[in-house]
């Protein structure tokens, strides 16, 4: 395997659990809520995803917990700003804050311990091909469901009825209420599939990219993918290349470390975050674009009159 | 008033009979026992001002809200309406007064959203154009609703309505955004669609109208009915007294002494779209005089607001002279140093932008007169005098009638008219020189209304400039010296009163050639 | 069966003061269920979580001195979220803070004297204050999200400490210990009463900023301003206050009492910089300035609350055994109820059965004459 195969493979792989769960918000903030949380249900994913596949031995099952994970964790902060209206920020803060430690409480006995790593693909023929074989043809199950969702929820927000009908909600919650759309049935499923993104993305992280659990793991991933959804403008294609561009600034730095040129490791640890500041500025520079592009309730508490 | 049998009801069961129904909002009786009986091929009128809770029962026959008591037949079953799709389903449709539209979708999209699913959004798009064509009301599916104006954003409620082939349509206030132009119009759509069968509930407070267009009338207040009757039968003073339960006394206007000195001037204005969705202005001028009421008609969303907050000071322009108070350049100055002028300005919204809705009515008084009465209300090292902002507060409490139910209430807390008594009144207060009111009754009862009116026009006759904006016409009438229209975010030259139709100004509201309007206004 | 809102007509003062003592009551409730959960004794657990730590002296001494941090910034971070500002960087500036300010100490030891503590607490201000600023600037000038660029200036900070310690500012005589050299004497911030405890200054500056900022928050114009601008901002630019000019002040008024706090828990706590110098303050504080209700007054309370939970894992862990990490599963949960009880000050909850299934057979009855009639 080549250098420059192996540096693509390793974008890919550190790229995938922040497009899962960017995808995820993005479906959240197109029907109008602002979730917050994302950092604390994808560490949730990562937890109870490596203990299920710790404990069982079956990776499988592990993802299947992590997605799990994320989806219940979400109910709280659905119920909380759906149901009763709190602030959506600060309870998506919450969220994320109780997600650290819980997460941090439920693995404490697990770290150090061996992980189980999610089998890459392997399709003879077509995995030995030259350059692209591993690429296309050899990864792990979530890099191809990760492409996948990008497409799915394209297709659901732009060429579905019920994807018009989530927009409309995230555009204006009174009109949609006005019309009989059930406005919190459709933010609940929302919200849920959010979760179950975020749930998604930090099973990746403890079965596939580092498979082992480690305190903070997700190491502000869940915010860099919130930051990602309103550097694509809230659209699907441009969220995968998004992550695309951060996996390969997250790859380049370690790649920078490793040769040991002299710059200082912590600057170049810090670079990711500070790439989400830059990308963030140049996006928002433009105040006209980004109004017309942000859901117009997004964030605002809805509390029907009956 | 006379009661009169339609010819409809002899035929068979009424298309809607409500018995008792009641809604209650915390301790408001909204609705108190309504009744309600409407025939199939009529257009029955829904009369009452303001709060009477002829929107509460609407929103209760379509489903939006919950009724606490009383009984709704439809075709003669009792039917409990429990949502907009059950009223859909039932053959009930709704052109809402505030538009329940998505501005970030196109009208195909808004309109695929009202109806049962599985129909491609490519049909539906043809159907729309061809129903929006059969009725006059031309309308391009593409479009999106946040660049369209407000007329065509009704014809989108509309259409939407007709695709759901209703037996029932209700209206509400659908003129309140039109000119009296495209009210014509629709009014043709509407005995159209009488004459196809359909029935039409049509909610105004225009007593014109619905003694032109409908063949019964009930009539509210307070949240009760209080009569039926044959509009055709009755004088609007008789409708009148009907809706307000007393007699309502214009607002007198003595002759003007507008030789004054200029007080506001405005050179060349003109102001880029803030917002995707806004409007922007063209070259205003614009003057006026110390004495004078002056309105400003138009319909809404042809850059009223941009205007209003262009004067205002809360958007600055970038040449000093475009705005001039009192002989002042004031373009680039911010609110406060208009106000130090002699400027006092009320805008349209009333909660969370004339007042801070859950801040106390002391607190409010504060939100204006920060700056102009800082000695009175501020003490050393910035802090507050309450002593002295409660007392002020009481002052125009008393001044200006407001009723409320506590000593010192949230903003929240008082209704629309009181609300906006206490927001004039904070300003007159200060005795401006200068007084810019943008839409000063909308939503407010007869009773408050006449007062505010009244109160404006007394500042003027007292030496002050007043500008007011509004889209009521007849309030423009009442009030005004002269009218000038604005249109597409350009104001034309102003009308004096004794010059102005309803016709002269509901064409120049519609965007027709100002200079036909010029000639006659000058050669005056 | 749903929820329905009832929208109030005014606040509830009731509900706005026993919120938090609701939310604080359904913490411990949940907190006994997580403790059976884990198998222990759950009225035992709790009575070493909470009530234990407050039976000494010195053990009070330490809750204070976890308390003024949380204090001091969440004062800070109160004065943000009235005007709407979502400072959620607090844990960087605090950071910034502490290395500005310690400066002096680390790179100048000669330099003595009692002017040195003073100097160092007004560059601790400057150093969180600054570093609050660029999320100002970034909102106000390219209409930047505060929230994230807030949030990933906290990395920052935390890899630039530890770049420090283990670098440029490493104690040169300290065995490549990654710490800068301890403070001098005149560097560290006096103790109250040495002979009981710990506390030092820290509590003072906490409560004195918490009266200072009451007092400006609900009696001055700024105040008025300040609450006008985060209910309602279009009322706010109709005053004619600057919005413009709110950001900067409410980030750069909490960054500063944010990097206070750095400097006074490393003059302090710690009397030196160290890789770590905060667990997790500054967004503990965020939980802090909640359950105070935003009010300066209420946080202070708000704040020794909060102390007491991490006292009281480091109790629970030594004595029953469970993990420290509940206590930051408490400040999770404990913010959860906060927020959830806050909705009863605006809102009547009430549960509603729904009679929909009955309805749907009457629409479809009534239903069908109907379309046959179109």
């Amino acid at each position: 395997m080549g250098m420059a195969e192996s540096i693509l493979l390793t974008i890919a792989t550190a790229a995938t659990p922040l497009l899962i769960a960017a995808i995820g918000e993005l479906v959240v903030e197109r029907s109008g809520v602002l979730n917050l949380g994302v950092e604390g249900m994808m560490v949730m994913g990562a937890v109870c995803g490596f203990v299920a596949a710790a404990l069982t031995g079956s990776p499988w099952l592990g993802v299947l917990c992590g997605i799990l994970a994320g989806a219940l964790f979400s109910l709280p902060f659905a119920f909380l700003t759906l149901n009763i209206a709190t602030n959506q920020v600060a309870t998506g803060l919450s969220l994320t804050l109780l997600g650290l430690g819980l997460s941090s409480m439920i693995g404490e006995s697990f770290v150090g311990s061996p992980g189980v790593r999610l089998p890459n693909l392997f399709i003879p023929g077509l995995t030995e091909l030259p350059l692209v074989g591993r690429l296309l043809f050899g990864q792990d199950p979530i890099f191809y469901l990760s492409i996948l969702l990008v497409f799915a929820v394209t297709w659901f927000l732009f060429k579905t009825r019920t994807g018009l009908t989530l927009r409309s909600v995230g555009d204006n919650h009174a009109s949609a209420h006005a019309l009989g759309i059930p406005v919190i049935g459709y933010r609940y499923g929302a919200v849920l599939f959010g979760g179950a993104c975020a749930g998604l993305a930090g099973a990746q992280l403890s079965l596939v990219y580092t498979p082992q659990w480690v305190e903070n793991m997700t190491a502000g991933r869940g915010w860099i993918a919130l930051a990602l959804v309103v550097f694509a403008s809230w659209r699907p294609l441009r969220v995968l290349a998004g992550a695309y561009l951060f996996g390969a600034v997250t790859i380049g730095q370690l790649h920078a470390q490793a040769l040991g040129l002299g710059i200082p490791s912590q600057l170049l640890s810090s670079l990711p975050y500070l790439a989400t500041i830059v990308v963030l500025v140049l996006i928002s520079r433009n105040r006209r674009l980004t109004m017309i592009n942000t859901p117009a309730s997004l964030g605002r508490a809805f509390v029907p009159d009956r | 008033m006379v009661f009169v049998q339609s010819s409809a009801e002899t035929a068979g069961p009424n298309l809607l009979e409500v018995r008792g129904l009641t809604k209650i909002f915390g301790t408001l009786k909204a609705c108190d026992g309504v009744d309600l009986t409407i025939a199939k091929g009529e257009i029955h009128a829904l009369l009452g001002e303001n709060g009477a809770g002829k929107s509460t029962l609407v929103k209760m026959l379509f489903g939006s809200l919950e009724p606490n008591d009383g009984v709704i037949s439809w075709n003669g079953e009792p039917v409990t309406i429990a949502s907009p799709s059950m009223a859909k389903k039932l053959g009930i449709g709704m052109v809402f007064q505030h538009f329940s539209l998505f501005e970030a979708l196109t009208a195909a999209e808004n309109i695929a959203l009202s109806l049962q699913a599985d129909t491609p959004l490519s049909t539906i798009s043809a159907k729309a154009r061809a129903l929006s064509y059969s009725y006059g009301l031309p309308l391009d599916p593409e479009a999106l609703v946040g660049d369209l104006s407000v007329g065509e954003r009704q014809r989108i409620e509309i259409i939407r309505c007709l695709l759901q082939t209703p037996d029932l349509i209700i209206l509400d206030e659908p003129t309140s955004v039109l000119t009296p132009q495209e009210a014509d119009k629709l009014f043709e759509t509407l005995e159209r669609l009488r004459a196809e069968g359909k029935s039409i509930l049509y909610i105004s407070h225009r007593l014109d109208e619905v003694r032109r267009l409908c063949d019964r009338a009930t009539i509210m207040r307070h949240g009760k009915v209080v009569g039926h009757c044959d509009p055709r039968q009755e004088t609007p003073s008789s409708l009148a007294r009907m809706m307000v339960g007393s007699e309502v006394k214009n607002a007198e206007r003595p002759p003007s002494a507008a030789s004054g000195e200029e007080i506001l001037g405005i050179c060349g204005l003109s102001r880029k779209p803030a917002g995707p969705f806004s409007m922007p202005l063209k070259n205003i001028w614009l003057s006026v005089r110390a004495g004078e009421v002056l309105g400003i008609a138009g319909v809404a969303g042809n850059g009223q607001g941009e205007f209003f907050e262009a004067v205002s000071g809360e958007a600055r322009q970038e040449a000093g002279d475009a705005i001039r108070i009192r002989g002042q350049q004031a373009g680039r100055l911010g609110i406060s140093a208009r106000r130090l002028l002699g400027a006092a300005f009320v805008p349209e919204e009333r909660l969370g932008h004339g007042a801070a809705p859950r801040m106390k009515l002391s607190e409010n008084l504060l939100l204006s007169r920060h700056r102009t009465d800082r000695k009175a209300f501020i003490g050393t090292g910035g802090f507050v005098k309450s002593g002295a902002i409660q007392s002020a507060a009481q002052r125009i409490i008393k001044a200006m009638d407001v009723r409320k139910s506590a000593p010192d209430p949230e903003a929240a807390a008082l209704s629309g008219g009181n609300l906006q008594k206490f927001i004039i009144g904070r300003e007159l207060d200060r005795q401006p020189a200068l007084m810019v009111v943008n839409q000063p009754t909308w939503g407010v009862d007869a009773g408050a209304a006449a007062r505010i009116r009244q109160a404006l026009i007394e500042l003027a006759r007292g030496g002050s400039a007043v500008l007011v904006i509004s889209q009521d016409l007849d309030e423009l009438f009442e009030m005004s010296d002269a009218i000038a229209v604005m249109h597409n975010g350009e104001l034309s030259k102003p009308i004096p009163i004794a010059e102005a139709t309803l016709e002269k100004i509901g064409l120049l509201m519609g965007g027709a050639e100002p200079g036909h309007v010029h000639v006659s206004a000058e050669t005056a | 069966m749903r929820l329905e809102l009832v929208k109030r007509p005014q606040q509830s003062t009731l509900f706005a003061a026993i919120s938090p003592l609701i939310a604080l009551g359904l913490t411990l409730v949940a907190g006994a269920i997580v403790f059976a959960m884990l198998g222990e004794n759950p009225f035992e657990a709790l009575y070493y979580y909470f009530v234990d730590p407050l039976r000494e002296l010195w053990s009070l001494h330490e809750l204070a001195i976890k308390a003024a941090p949380l204090i001091i910034i969440a004062v800070g971070l109160s004065v943000c979220y009235l005007s709407n500002n979502w400072n959620i960087g607090a844990e960087g500036q605090f950071i910034m803070g502490g290395i500005l300010g310690s400066m002096l100490p680390v790179l100048f030891p000669t330099f003595q004297g009692p002017l040195v503590l003073p100097l160092m607490l007004l560059m601790g201000l400057i150093g969180g204050a600054a570093y609050a600023a660029i999320p100002a600037i970034l909102k106000t000038r390219f209409n930047t999200n505060e929230i994230l660029t807030s949030l990933m200036l906290v990395y920052v900070a935390q890899f630039f400490l530890d770049w420090l310690v283990r670098g440029p500012w490493r104690n040169p005589e300290g065995n490549n210990f990654p710490e800068t050299r301890r403070f001098h004497p005149d560097a560290v911030l006096p103790e109250l009463f040495p002979a009981d405890g710990r506390a030092n200054l820290g509590i003072v500056f906490a409560i004195v900023a918490a009266i200072l900022v009451w007092l400006l928050v609900s009696r001055t114009l700024k105040g008025f301003e300040v609450r006008v601008l985060g209910a309602s901002p279009r009322a706010g630019r109709f005053a004619g206050f600057g919005t413009t000019k709110m950001v900067f002040f409410a980030f750069m008024l909490s960054g500063a009492l944010a990097g206070l706090a750095g400097i006074s828990e490393v003059s302090g706590a710690i009397g030196q910089l160290r890789p770590t110098i905060s667990p997790g303050y500054g967004f503990a504080a965020i939980i802090v300035a909640f359950l105070g209700r935003l009010n300066p007054l209420g946080i202070i309370a708000a704040g020794f609350v909060l102390a007491l939970t991490y006292l009281g894992g480091e109790a629970a862990q030594i004595s029953i055994g469970v993990s420290d990490k509940v206590a930051r599963v408490f400040q999770g949960m404990l913010l959860f109820f906060v927020l959830g009880c806050d909705t009863l000050i605006h809102y009547r909850i009430r549960l509603v059965r729904s009679a929909l299934k009955s309805d749907a057979a009457a629409v479809a009855k009534a239903a069908e004459p109907a379309s046959e009639g179109a």
